[in-house]
């Protein structure tokens, strides 16, 4: 199935957990936060949500600012 | 080395208590190590961070964090970038999940900035208003990016702001504080039957003596990022920041002397062997 993943098309496997796509992305474990749809997904509940087809999802990390 | 000011001057803002009255930005740095370094010598305690999406072909490149004691600051994440009350709230939320992950004190607040426009960085005061109303609604403790107006920054207050930070001037252009007046009525406004609430002068300054004029009007702290980051040498400016922020609050504290016309002389005029004024040096007012 396509997403879209941080602004870019995407192929995912049908059903795709957050928890399995931050697996893929070599992203578990680090400090990230995941938003679908313009919702955030706490991490507790990253192993129960399943991405769906068109699903906009969002990965973001902390940079330097001010 | 004992801070300028005494151990109980301290700097609260919301439930967090800090004995630096400077916080410092992560960003424009020639490097992670020059930022860590800068960090440590500005005394900060508190230091602000921005939420971007994590670049996923490098994912494997170097982190921030790898380069932050968490253990040590309180990170203050900002919502740098956002012109929408909802995209603001969407990035706080999700700089608030990253700090819970890190256990960092600062996953209970948040720097909001809505800006109008992409070129001067001004604050869009009303979406601000709109953002700041929700956030606290959602539990953050909201600090506030706006402009030096002190009826929005009166409104913020109302709204639940746990500090409101007017610009100096805008945005990264060390520009200092170009209107002290302005802040000052700022103060009166936020700090009337509530000296205590906390009010940061948040962008603009470029030098040590930006930092010193904006404390030395009676704000509580001082929030910057490009002047230290940008200056030649970051280092000693980072020194130089520090030393700015004491030397202002001492100054603050002390009470300085009325601006006068004319000379009052230092030393005693009764007794010098010195002759008469000659009359070339006296003048109608004395």
């Amino acid at each position: 199935m396509q997403i879209e993943l941080n602004g870019e098309n995407r192929e995912a496997p049908e059903g795709i957990t957050v928890a399995d796509l931050l697996e893929v992305l070599k992203l578990a474990g680090k400090p990230v936060a995941v938003e679908v749809n313009r919702e955030l997904v706490i991490k507790a509940r990253h192993a129960e949500h399943h991405l769906a087809p068109g699903d906009r999802v969002e990965v973001v990390s902390l940079v330097g600012g001010g | 080395m004992t801070t300028a000011a005494n151990a109980s001057d301290s700097l609260q803002i919301g439930s967090h208590i800090f004995q630096s009255r400077l916080i410092v930005g992560t960003g424009k740095y020639a490097g992670y190590e020059s930022m860590r370094e800068a960090l440590d010598i500005s005394g900060a305690e508190c230091i602000t961070v921005a939420v971007r999406r994590e670049r996923l072909i490098d994912s494997a490149g170097r982190n921030i964090l790898d380069f932050i004691d968490t253990a040590r600051y309180t990170i203050l994440p900002n919502t740098a970038g956002c012109f929408t009350a909802e995209d603001a709230i969407r990035v706080a939320r999700l700089g608030r999940e990253i700090l819970s992950q890190l256990n960092n004190p600062g996953a209970d607040w948040v720097k909001l900035e809505v800006l109008g426009d992409a070129k001067t960085l001004l604050p869009d005061p009303i979406a601000t208003l709109a953002a700041t109303e929700k956030l606290v609604a959602d539990g953050f403790q909201v600090l506030v990016y706006t402009s030096d107006d002190p009826v929005t920054a009166k409104r913020l207050k109302q709204a639940g702001a746990s500090s409101v930070m007017p610009a100096g001037s805008p945005i990264g252009s060390g520009q200092g504080v170009l209107n002290p007046n302005a802040i000052r009525i700022c103060l009166e406004y936020l700090k009337e039957g509530d000296p205590a609430y906390p009010v940061i002068v948040d962008a603009g300054v470029g030098t040590a003596s930006d930092v010193t004029v904006a404390m030395e009007l009676g704000v509580d702290g001082v929030l910057l990022n490009t002047g230290i980051a940008h200056a030649k040498d970051p280092l000693k400016m980072a020194r130089a920041m520090k030393l700015g922020v004491e030397a202002g609050r001492l100054a603050y504290l002390s009470g300085r002397i009325p601006k006068k016309l004319y000379a009052t002389a230092s030393s005693p005029t009764e007794g010098t062997i010195a002759g008469a004024l000659p009359a070339s040096a006296k003048n109608s007012t004395r």
